[in-house]
């Protein structure tokens, strides 16, 4: 091949620096697989042995080896009802306006600035909201309520934005062949729109909730403490009108307090307690996860646009 | 007819590149069929077809662009002058060959950089550094595509702030910098417009004596006056080869014939 | 027959078409009013961090509050100053982002040029996976794993440290920034790296010349993104870095951020509206205007050099 040698030489030199550079992409992919490997390695190794079903019906104590994790996931799971109950048709609602109703005017451009300011907020100043507005100014106290609701807030943008994509991925032509049968706007919406963006919303709330589940920051902000020995009041009661609230009243402890309490402990027991918390946290978080992707693909199948 | 300009022997004329036995494939599919074709040297030569037949395709096998891509294979050879050596031979780099051809491709695709690196870029890669050599062969280059004095005082600006037929022609300064041993163009002018392309096809005349070039074009009446040859490709075949005369007006093939005569597109 | 009446059934619906023109009204109303909750909530937010901190400095000068080079809002003798909980998230978040953003790009760029599909499709949810992990198990594993581990290099590194908690917070914003990038990078399109290919680059030099650059906008808002997620960060520095406020940017001293500072007095009891309570509100104030300038700068970068293909 007739080309000079010294260009050679300097192609040479190129394809080794190709080289080196994949040798270090391939570096960071294995740096970031250890350190998730090495995470569940140390949570595993020092959390197994308490990973047994008293673990998960006894409340918290004083003392290690008796201390379980009830209050703490009845609470996050409390905590996430009353999430997704305000989060879903909130943040729904508001997609579908942004989608369907919204016109490029200043005041769809403010609502969207604001849910991009809003993403981008550090969760603990969702806690200051909470603490200074839900538990002071009206009242609401350090409850599951409360609660449910900063933690709905936080996600709110998770929702919309899943939503808006969600609705985005329908065709035009859908659209208008229900108007052209003489549908309302409302009446495609709900009969068409919402239907067919199910598996991407769902998808979305899913998602949020993960992330609402594992939030420590706003919780503790408003008051949430760990030292509980009580369950909130059950909903369903033996007497009419058979459903109650007060459970959305009552103080609470959630799965993230309970961890962050046993590692701030500096008793070495505490350790495991802590680390077989963070495997049933993560565990949940991941089973979350991976229902959302398997949502997703179910529900998927039946549209092909 | 009486008056034709004296035209060479093809015997005597030096081939700069060819094509013999050259068949493609994507994965299964052939996209090209035993093509044999010469490129002859300081000439201007035209691939001419409709849409699908091939000719970006084959235009693309010579600077190994297909190695880009998964699942491409080539069969045969493309022998390039005056070395004698196969381009698609698998000892062969990829990179030395196109550091010895050159591309012009159909939408202008400059670099996010100023118009001086734009077209200093190929030198520099090729190890130069020196400052006083890369200003001259710009300045060359520039001068050549026709860009110079539009550009001499902006240097140092985004080359996208050029015009659609500025910027195509900044990426031929940008190939010609190097002194590519074989030019390529693939459709250089169907994104611009009428203006522009008169500019390039002017360009491309100037052109002809100094470098070897082989265009592929869509549009015929730029094939009838910028080039010297003309080759005809239909669904991977190569119908016919000729001087650009003798396809326009004296076709052999039928098939030649009906695409001049538009009696399909 | 002559009477061109509709039937009833159409009739009956046209009928009542102002009521139900009304309805839809009625709801378009209703979905306004959800879409308006993102801008009550930011209004809330401002509100009442303007409310308890305006507060808090009619009684705290605002001189003292940027000048002062102690934190001590809870002893006899007060004194509040902010510089010393914003030396906590400044140095953390360098620490975080010095690992963050080499190696989020790296990984971007060698996702989106050089990896084959296969191992994108493994890298890809691995990614993902880091990116769900709850933060107060990053804190869990800053204190427990790599804080030990640490001290083997560094002896005299006391338990509770900035470094530590820097580096986990590092990891865990690692997806987000290469993510976006590699989004970013994706989206370019294939005809601005044959340019590059065609002149005889190898795939490095077509990556850092053509591809990195194009994707500016977009590495930008990751880059940004990821500061404002390390400033934001609380649980892993509440768990690792101590809880001491302390004037400090040197990585081996354990001191407490804004973040954390906020969680270690909401977790105690003070009395609503003393001056404890009120600190909480100015120092969250600080933070979230700090946020807000890089979203805005954020937003102001992607406008600037958003590629249009």
């Amino acid at each position: 091949m007739a080309v000079a040698a010294d260009l050679r030489v300097t192609i040479a030199r190129a394809k080794r620096r190709d080289v080196m550079f994949v040798a270090l992409g391939v570096a960071a992919l294995l740096f970031a697989a250890c350190t998730f490997v090495a995470l569940f390695v140390d949570m595993i190794s020092s959390g197994w042995t308490r990973l047994n079903p008293d673990f998960f019906t006894e409340f918290g104590s004083r003392r290690a080896e008796r201390a379980g994790i009830l209050a703490a996931w009845v609470g996050s799971f409390a905590v996430m009802i009353v999430t997704a109950l305000f989060a879903v048709p909130l943040g729904v609602a508001a997609g579908i306006y942004l989608e369907e109703y919204g016109s490029r005017n200043r005041l769809t451009a403010l609502i969207e600035i604001n849910i991009n300011n809003l993403a981008g907020v550090p969760s603990i100043v969702y806690g200051l909201l909470a603490l200074g507005l839900f538990v002071h100014t009206f009242g609401l106290g350090a409850s599951v309520l409360t609660a449910g609701l900063t933690l709905s807030l936080l996600i709110l943008p998770v929702v919309i934005v899943a939503t808006r994509e969600a609705i985005r991925s329908i065709p035009g032509a859908v659209r208008e062949a229900a108007y052209a049968l003489g549908a309302t706007r409302w009446q495609m919406i709900q009969h068409h729109v919402l239907p067919y963006s199910m598996p991407g919303i769902l998808t979305g709330v899913i998602i949020g909730l993960s992330r609402a589940i594992g939030e420590t920051a706003p919780i503790i902000t408003i008051g949430a403490v760990s030292f509980i020995a009580f369950l909130p009041p059950a909903p369903l009661t033996s007497d009419p009108p058979f459903l109650s609230f007060d459970w959305l009243a009552s103080p609470f402890t959630a799965m993230p307090i309970q961890i962050f309490n046993w590692t701030s402990r500096p008793e070495e027991a505490f350790q495991a307690n802590a680390s077989a918390a963070a495997l049933v946290l993560v565990g949940m978080t991941l089973l979350m996860n991976a229902i959302a992707i398997w949502l997703r693909y179910r529900l998927r199948r039946n549209l092909n646009w | 007819m009486n008056d034709e300009p004296k035209r060479p022997d093809l015997a005597t004329l030096a081939k700069k590149a060819e094509a013999c036995e050259l068949n493609f494939f994507y994965g299964a599919k052939q996209a090209l069929n035993k093509i044999n074709l010469p490129i002859y040297d300081k000439r201007v030569t035209a691939l001419i077809g409709p849409s699908g037949c091939g000719k970006s395709t084959f235009l693309r096998c010579f600077n190994r662009m297909h190695d880009l891509y998964p699942g491409t294979r080539y069969e045969g050879e493309i022998r390039f002058h005056p070395d004698n050596v196969n381009l698609l031979a698998k000892e062969v780099d990829p990179i030395e060959v196109r550091m010895r051809l050159a591309m012009v491709f159909q939408k202008p695709n400059p670099f996010p950089k100023s118009i001086f690196e734009n077209v200093a870029y190929g030198l520099r890669i090729r190890g130069e550094k020196r400052r006083t050599v890369l200003m001259d062969r710009v300045e060359e280059a520039l001068k050549n595509a026709a860009l110079w004095n539009e550009v001499k005082d902006r240097l140092d600006e985004m080359a996208t702030t050029l015009s659609g037929g500025q910027q195509q022609r900044l990426c031929i300064a940008r190939a010609l910098a190097c002194d590519p041993e074989l030019l390529l163009f693939d459709e250089p002018t169907s994104a611009l417009d009428p203006i522009a392309t008169a500019s390039i096809e002017e360009l491309i005349h100037q052109l002809r004596e100094k470098v070897t070039i082989l265009i592929v074009t869509h549009n015929m009446q730029q094939a009838a006056r910028v080039s010297d040859f003309t080759a005809y490709m239909y669904l991977g075949d190569l119908i016919e080869f000729g001087w650009t005369d003798d396809v326009f007006f004296r076709p052999q093939k039928k098939k030649t014939e009906d695409y001049i005569t538009g009696r399909f597109g | 027959m002559a009477d061109a009446q509709a039937p009833p059934v159409i009739a009956g619906r046209l009928a009542h078409r102002r009521s139900r023109h009304l309805r839809e009204r009625f709801i378009e109303a209703l979905l306004l009013a959800a879409a308006l909750v993102a801008v009550a909530t930011t209004l809330g937010i401002v509100f009442i961090l303007l409310k308890e901190s305006l507060s808090f400095f009619s009684q705290v000068s605002i001189v003292d509050f940027f000048t002062d080079s102690q934190w001590t809002p809870l002893f006899s003798d007060a004194h509040f100053g902010i510089w010393v909980l914003l030396s906590g998230t400044l140095t953390s978040s360098a620490i975080a982002l010095s690992l963050a953003i080499p190696l989020g790009t790296v990984l971007a760029i060698y996702l989106s040029e050089f990896a084959s599909p296969r191992v994108r499709e493994v890298a890809k949810p691995t990614l993902e996976l880091l990116a769900g992990i709850p933060t107060i198990v990053f804190g869990y594993f800053a204190l427990f794993f790599v804080t030990p581990m640490l001290k083997t290099f560094i002896p005299g590194l006391p338990g509770f440290n900035l470094l530590s908690a820097g580096l986990v917070m590092g990891v865990m914003i690692v997806p987000y920034i290469s993510s976006i990038s590699e989004d970013a990078m994706r989206a370019v399109p294939m005809s601005l790296r044959e340019g590059a290919f065609a002149m005889g680059a190898t795939r490095l030099q077509t990556a850092l010349t053509v591809v990195v650059p194009a994707a500016f906008s977009g590495l930008a808002a990751a880059y940004i993104l990821g500061i404002s997620r390390a400033v934001g960060e609380t649980m892993i520095v509440a768990v690792a870095a101590g809880n001491q406020p302390n004037l400090t940017f040197n990585p081996m001293d354990q001191a407490a951020t804004i973040t954390a500072y906020i969680v270690q007095v909401a977790k105690g009891d003070l009395p609503h509206g003393s001056v404890g309570y009120q600190t909480i509100f100015a120092a969250g104030l600080t933070l979230f205007v700090l946020t807000l300038c890089f979203n805005l700068l954020g937003y102001w970068l992607r406008r600037r050099y958003r590629e249009v293909y």
